[in-house]
């Protein structure tokens, strides 16, 4: 399973990829194939503010319904409209062209709380096991 | 411990998904619910459906327990011919809904649903009497549905039947590959197709030589989910869900199955006084206008007030749009009339469709 080294996670199968000012989020390879084919996402608003942990999206496969956590708090600056119309990018390519949104950080140290994928790694065992 | 069927390492070494249905490790996806389901609806797949439990019925008065029992007329069937028929209890309560094979007249098989599977054995057994001998088949079997408009040129050079000539609902005992196999011409996802069933230990070498003559006519493994969204878009029911033990047929929308001008069987009594006094409640079959997928146990609104719930809801591969099932009062019942979901907090509208959802 594909864990990029350059990106944090959280326990919630959640990506983080930051500047050190704004932050992408998108689910990981393994959140993806767990759910299945994608076929519905729903994102917070543009201008939103959202404190980390907070229920902030949702991901839908033909079989289950999954909500998306927000890893930072902060203000939802960008969404990945183009999903809207083809969900299955998250499927196909979800640290890519299938991340979710963006935030303006109002607490970039919370970025430092995140598993790194040494941990993310050992997490997903874990879990399997 | 959950139990497998004898299809279980073919499974595994396809990479199959695997999950917990009703007490068996099934696979719930190989290469995709979505990529497998357009197989299905455009060239064919082949399931493992061996959890389905089966129960044997012999004995000269097997015809008339049957006929007591479920709520189609088993008199019509002659050998070689199945239908679709119901287990009431006596309040008209579904308890499982489930095929009737007529072997011969005095040999009959049912096919029940595998959670269900208990339940029936011990209902069956409770009201036997007279020369019947009932045999709880399950787990020595293993049956396979092979689906889809390329399924009878993929299975025809394996068999010495001619399957041009069997007919919907009719089966025929023959081989396949030079294995016993009983072929029946029915499914579960309205596509043309057939459902083959056959001793366990020969089932591994029945399922690998239909995958590797199927494959270059579009043949893929097909596991349980889409199974779900093929039979949601043709509105088959699905027990425990959709039906069970406190919803009749009429409630269910599943009177053409009952012959109430048959000889009295069990619920009967129930059925002819909800007829008279009409239902509170029916199922119906309605389609997203909004975004959003419906899913089972979510309210319907109407005028802002809960009138009922989903019991079935999914994305549709081939509709690319949220479908469902859902009990609301009769008023609500008509086709083209509109209420709301609740998605999680939110209404999203919706409107009664007739089915079945698609068609080609």
């Amino acid at each position: 399973m594909e864990v990029p080294d350059d990106l944090k996670y959280t326990k919630e199968h959640e990506w983080v990829k930051s500047d050190g000012h704004i932050a992408t989020v998108g689910i990981t390879a393994y959140a993806q194939e767990q759910l299945g084919d994608i076929v519905y996402l729903e994102f917070p608003e543009e201008g939103e503010a959202i404190g980390k942990g907070d229920a902030c999206g949702v991901v839908e496969s033909v079989k289950a319904v999954s909500d998306i956590y927000t890893p930072v708090s902060g203000e939802v600056v960008e969404i990945n409209d183009v999903l809207k119309e083809s969900s299955e990018t998250v499927n196909e390519d979800p640290y890519g062209e299938g991340w979710l949104f963006r935030v303006e950080m109002s607490n970039p140290e919370e970025i430092d709380e995140l598993l790194d994928c040494k941990a993310y790694q050992a997490y997903i065992k874990e879990e399997e096991a | 411990m959950s139990k497998r069927t004898p299809l279980y390492a073919q499974h595994i070494s396809l990479d199959a998904k695997m999950v917990e249905f009703a007490g068996f490790e099934m696979p719930l996806e190989y290469s995709g619910i979505i990529d497998e389901h357009h197989a299905v609806r455009n060239a064919a797949g082949l399931f493992d459906v061996s959890h389905m439990s089966q129960i044997e019925c012999r004995g000269r008065d097997s015809a008339l327990l049957l006929q007591y029992l479920t709520v189609n007329d088993v008199a019509a069937l002659v050998d070689g011919k199945a239908h679709y028929s119901l287990l009431l209890n006596e309040r008209g309560g579904i308890i499982d809904d489930i095929i009737v094979y007529r072997h011969a007249a005095d040999h009959y098989l049912l096919v029940v649903n595998a959670g269900n599977a208990d339940t029936d054995w011990h209902w069956l057994l409770g009201h036997q009497q007279g020369d019947v001998t009932l045999t709880n088949r399950s787990g020595t079997s293993a049956l396979l549905a092979l689906q889809g408009p390329n399924a009878e040129e993929i299975l025809q050079p394996g068999t010495t039947s001619d399957l041009k000539a069997l007919k919907s609902f009719h089966s025929v005992r023959t081989t396949v590959q030079g294995l016993p196999v009983v072929i029946a011409r029915t499914g579960y996802t309205g596509e043309a197709g057939f459902e083959l069933s056959m001793d366990g230990s020969d089932s591994p070498k029945c399922w690998q030589w239909l995958i590797d003559t199927g494959s270059s006519r579009g043949l893929k493994p097909c596991g349980l989910g889409a199974r779900d969204t093929l039979r949601l878009e043709m509105g088959y029911r699905l027990h425990g869900h959709d039906m069970n033990d406190k919803t009749t047929p009429w409630e269910a929308q599943l009177g053409w199955v009952v012959k109430l001008g048959k000889r009295d069987f069990c619920g009967r009594a129930a059925l002819v006084a909800q007829q008279a006094e009409g239902c509170k409640r029916l199922l119906v079959a309605f389609k997203m206008v909004d975004v959003g997928i419906p899913r089972e146990t979510y309210p319907i609104i109407s005028q802002r007030k809960p009138v009922g719930y989903v019991t079935s809801g999914t994305h549709s591969p081939s509709l690319r749009k949220g479908i469902g099932l859902g009990y609301v009062p009769p008023k609500l019942a008509a086709e083209g009339t509109k209420f709301s979901i609740d998605i999680r907090g939110k209404e999203r509208l919706a409107e009664v469709v007739a089915l079945p959802f698609y068609e080609k």
